[in-house]
């Protein structure tokens, strides 16, 4: 014997083929833990009698492996036998790891500790006097997102285990956020802020964002797993308001049917309360899925360019066809706004889905001719409105508006150069990846701008 | 000898409530009294009783249960339920019909015996 410390004993080698077998049987959606330890028990006794029979270990194994019989036709039985396991069940809390059982069980209470508080959190200005649907409204929508975005930032520093320093910066935005949101003399109602209310959301979702991305931040993949939880995150939440309007609607009906008015406790609890709450328990469900359902928003994303990419066509060529101008004075810009906000999530969620090692296809162009139609649309529209800024003079809405337009464009044109570059074999994918990943602060940073400059120069007007 | 696909399926319900009728077993034991009872010639693809073993359990003619092995190890025991009893009286008396049957045929007809002993010849 040459090194007997390095010789796997007869029954190590036999483990490890169990072993390798067993991980093979596992990643079968089909066969379960369960199932698989049964097959194992089987397999064991077989290699066992072989082995009286005179086999050695490895023959025995190898015989007793193949009279189990082809793993596909046993993993199609038990497939018809349980065919809700096709269907990818996210049951929480039965991951079948055992040894995670613990670990999740405590994220469970820490997720509803922190679902329960965001919804009190809404409810504790009141105690102060400031009433909810009545003149305090403005107080409420400027403050809103500073109700949950918080406590689903505290969230992911939990889970990520952040450092004590990431966790002060963190902090120290949102405290900012506090006071910029509350410090200023607004005039009730004024446009400054309501522009305030929309875009302190945008700019807090960069701390949610470093936080939810932890140490990865700084990596291009780190930043991409954000977006995709963003976009799952969207359709998630749009899922549970749906099913919150179904129970509200219920609510109202059942109450009014013995009399009772159930309105004022579900305009002054259920719907507000659900709503924040609904973000922490989205996010977790997103958290929690990831690995088990395939993602929505990447296939949302397939069936709409098409679509997307030949409305603006149409739209396109109408214009030209009819020489019709753009009609600016009803809130074009905004529209526009929308319209490139639209296109770069289609372009973002196909970054995300898409292989970066694939070669150029029949989606990438279609992709492109999305990104120039959508560009000289808005091209027409910046120029209309160009012509006519002095006339109509600078609000803080239509400032906002150009500005968001800008930065749109900025990241639309320079995503069109690179997939351009990419599509002639002139430059990696993964480039365009980047330079999205790299772009995102820009948003949040737009955001702080019309947050914190807008209403000091527009006279919180 | 190769059993049709079909008659194996046929006959797996039978066979494996008729072993647990005679004592609770699990997977391996269960296919080996199966292929002691036919003399070694009724060999079934190990994998494929496992599925047929969940289904008897879904419909309740089964009922399976951890314990552990003599190694010590986990191991899952059927046994058979009240139901299960009630359904094997039938299976029962459906296969003597089908076995009286064919064994009134038999002797009427002539056929060339065939068994794993002597092949036929094989064309071409």
């Amino acid at each position: 014997m040459a090194e007997p410390g390095n010789d796997p004993g007869p029954g190590d080698a036999l483990e490890g083929q169990v072993e390798q077998w067993r991980s093979y049987l596992r990643r079968r959606g089909t066969i379960r833990a369960v199932d698989v330890e049964e097959l194992e028990d089987h397999l064991r006794g077989q290699v066992a009698a072989l082995r009286t029979a005179g086999l050695s270990e490895s023959e025995a194994f190898l015989v007793a492996v193949k009279r189990m019989g082809a793993l596909d036709a046993i993993s199609n039985e038990f497939a018809r036998e349980h065919s809700d396991r096709l269907w990818k069940q996210l049951v929480i809390g039965s991951s079948g790891a055992a040894q995670s059982v613990d670990g999740t069980r405590i994220e469970t209470i820490v997720v509803f500790t922190l679902a329960v508080a965001a919804a009190l959190a809404i409810k504790v200005p009141e105690l102060f006097g400031l009433e909810w649907g009545a003149a305090d409204m403005p107080f409420y929508l400027r403050n809103f997102s500073l109700f949950v975005l918080p406590l689903l930032t505290g969230y992911f520093v939990w889970k990520r285990r952040l450092c004590g320093r990431t966790w002060a910066w963190l902090a120290l935005a949102f405290a900012a956020a506090v006071v910029f949101a509350n410090a200023y003399p607004f005039e009730t109602g004024s446009d400054t802020e309501v522009l305030t209310a929309l875009h302190l959301p945008i700019a807090l979702w960069l701390p949610v964002g470093i936080a939810y991305a932890g140490r990865r931040w700084g990596e291009s993949a780190g930043r991409m797993d954000f977006v995709r939880f963003s976009g799952e995150l969207f359709i998630y939440y749009a899922l549970i308001a749906l099913g919150g309007g179904v129970l509200v609607a219920f609510t109202m009906g059942m109450f009014e049917a013995i009399g009772i008015n159930a309105e004022p406790v579900v305009q002054e609890w259920l719907v507000p309360c659900g709503m924040l709450g609904a973000v922490i328990v989205a996010s977790w469900l997103v958290e929690a899925k990831q690995s088990v359902i395939e993602n929505m928003a990447p296939v949302l994303t397939r069936l709409f360019t098409p679509l997307f990419a030949l409305t603006l066509l149409v739209f396109l060529g109408t214009m030209v066809w009819t020489g019709a101008g753009i009609d600016i004075e009803r809130n074009a810009l905004i529209a526009f706004d929308l319209l490139l906000v639209l296109v770069l999530g289609l372009l973002l969620y196909s970054i995300s889905a898409r292989d970066p090692e694939a070669p150029p296809g029949g989606f990438d162009l279609l992709l492109v001719l999305l990104l120039v139609s959508a560009l000289v649309a808005d091209a027409f529209a910046l120029a209309a409105i160009g012509a006519r800024i002095s006339e109509l003079g600078f609000t803080p809405n239509r400032v906002a508006a150009l500005g968001e337009n800008l930065v749109l464009l900025g990241n639309l044109g320079w995503s069109t150069v690179l997939y351009v570059r990419f599509l002639r074999g002139h430059g990696p994918f993964a480039s365009l990846e980047r330079w999205q990943t790299a772009y995102l602060p820009t948003y949040s940073v737009w955001a702080a701008i019309v947050v914190v400059g807008f209403p000091p120069v527009f006279g919180f007007g | 000898m190769d059993i049709n696909k079909d008659l194996v399926a046929a006959t797996a319900t039978p066979l494996v409530l008729a072993i647990l009728a005679e004592d609770d077993s699990y997977g391996y034991a269960i296919l080996k009294r199966v292929s002691e009872l036919s003399g070694g010639e009724l060999q079934w693809t190990d994998g494929m009783l496992y599925p047929v073993l969940h289904r008897l359990e879904r419909q309740g003619h089964i009922k399976g249960r951890w314990g552990t092995s003599e190694t010590g190890r986990k191991r899952k025991y059927y046994h058979l339920t009240a139901g299960g009893r009630a359904q094997l009286a039938v299976q029962r008396q459906q296969w003597q019909l089908v076995d009286a049957a064919l064994r009134t045929i038999w002797p009427a007809v002539s056929l060339p015996m065939r068994s794993a002993l002597s092949p036929l010849p094989s064309h071409g």
